[in-house]
């Protein structure tokens, strides 16, 4: 997937000028580069241009209201529900269908968000900061569940071994 | 000291203290006329429960009341809801509702009486008191819907009905409800007076009105006794709602709503 001449610009600050990315259309990729640098933001440019793709929000965005369960039925096709509980093997959530977004712990919610977001499906996905409050082994085994997927993903994240462990990675380097 | 003595005493203690005071002030008046005991005027409430008429006014004012404040609230909330969704609803309903909330209510009631019959006006009143209050209260409660929530609900495709459904009506029905609760009250105040001024047949307000024009002072604050204690009982209803929706929204995990 190619974003040519991209510019963004938050009031003055410009964190994006006319620049180009390349992103792979196959396995794992992470966005890593240092704090501020524009990794969401790159990340919401491409789900602009790519309406098709699933995008997980770096903030968790849970309905208090809305049980595990239904945070996953919400967003599916009712022809697609039979997939509710693999989708919650994946992030291991399995046992949890019935809790509310205040009885998980921070962890727990970031993985229902995640859930969520492979729930509503699509051509590829786009997840920012997936693991934040996720310990490492649970990190390795659901890398190896989205892998598994066969969809072009891309996240970012922070810490070597998520760089050990995906496919591809791509550093984003400050403006100017 | 032990709970329940704790909650029987916070009943009983203010009603014996301003009961007390009551029973000073009209000893000290010394003129039934002017001013009964609680006795004398408990005694007169005993005297009128069991007639038929008691009941056939405190359930008609009941009744135009409550269906009058629950309309109001009904197309208060409504107004705000369309006026969320349609900019042009706002820019036209926002004047008429600070117009309504402004009027005084006398000249509400002098003015729907020369277009209604006596026995809507209560209710027409009652209708126009609650419904800029739940139209204020739902207007700020869609205002203050999470615009995260919101922009989750459009990047995961949810239609509007999904939308309405699954974050705006759970984030604004707490605040929707304490509004009622709020309008209520000024209901049944502004209703009651509907009734005093146009004096249906069968109302409290009738009888508060003929009380006072027979001068039998003790009926009078006999009839406002049971308007008061209607209005506790309506509120209290309300409340108890009120908390069934709290205590899920605890279970939702979002505080006090």
């Amino acid at each position: 997937m190619e974003i040519r001449d991209l510019t963004v610009r938050y009031g003055e600050k410009v964190v994006f000028d006319h620049r180009d990315f390349s992103i792979p259309d196959r396995g794992l990729t992470l966005l890593s580069g240092p704090s501020g640098v524009g990794k969401t933001t790159l990340l919401k440019a491409l789900f602009e241009r790519c309406p098709a793709a699933a995008f997980l929000f770096q903030e968790d965005r849970l309905l208090p209201w809305r049980t595990v369960a239904q945070h996953l039925t919400d967003v599916m096709p009712k022809s697609r529900r039979g997939e509710v509980p693999d989708i919650l093997a994946l992030v291991e959530l399995t046992g949890e269908e019935d809790a509310y977004p205040h009885q998980l712990s921070g962890g727990m919610a970031r993985r229902l968000a995640l859930a969520r977001c492979l729930a509503l499906g699509g051509e590829r996905y786009l997840l920012d900061e997936p693991f934040a409050g996720v310990d490492l082994p649970r990190q390795r085994r659901i890398l190896e569940g989205l892998r598994a997927l066969g969809k072009p993903v891309l996240l970012t994240g922070h810490g070597g071994e998520l760089e050990a462990w995906v496919d591809q990675v791509l550093t984003l380097e400050p403006e100017g | 000291m032990k709970r329940w003595v704790k909650r029987v005493l916070r009943v009983l203690l203010p009603l014996a203290v301003w009961l007390g005071v009551w029973q000073c002030l009209a000893g000290w008046v010394g003129l039934e006329l002017l001013l009964p005991g609680p006795g004398r005027v408990l005694e007169r409430l005993a005297a009128l429960c069991p007639t038929p008429l008691f009941w056939r006014a405190a359930l008609a004012t009941l009744g135009r009341v409550f269906l009058g404040g629950a309309l109001g609230a009904l197309g208060g909330a409504l107004v705000a809801a369309l006026s969320a969704r349609w900019e042009p609803v706002d820019w036209v309903m926002t004047p008429m509702m600070k117009v309504v909330r402004a009027t005084p209510v006398a000249s509400f009631i002098l003015l729907i009486w020369l277009w209604c019959q006596a026995g809507w006006v209560p209710a027409v009143i009652a209708a126009l008191m609650s419904a800029p209050v739940v139209w204020g209260a739902t207007a700020q409660a869609i205002g203050d819907t999470d615009p995260q929530l919101l922009e989750m609900a459009r990047a995961y495709r949810f239609s509007r009905w999904k939308t309405a459904r699954l974050v705006y009506l759970p984030s604004v029905l707490p605040a929707v409800l304490a509004g009622c609760r709020t309008a209520l009250g000024l209901a049944w105040k502004a209703g009651v007076a509907a009734e005093v001024l146009c004096r249906p047949r069968r109302a409290l307000g009738t009888q508060v009105y003929n009380a006072k024009l027979s001068m039998e002072t003790a009926d009078l604050f006999a009839w406002t006794a049971v308007v008061v204690c209607l209005s506790f009982a309506v509120e209290r209803a309300l409340w108890w709602a009120w908390r069934a929706l709290d205590r899920r929204g605890r279970r939702w995990g979002h505080g006090d709503p």
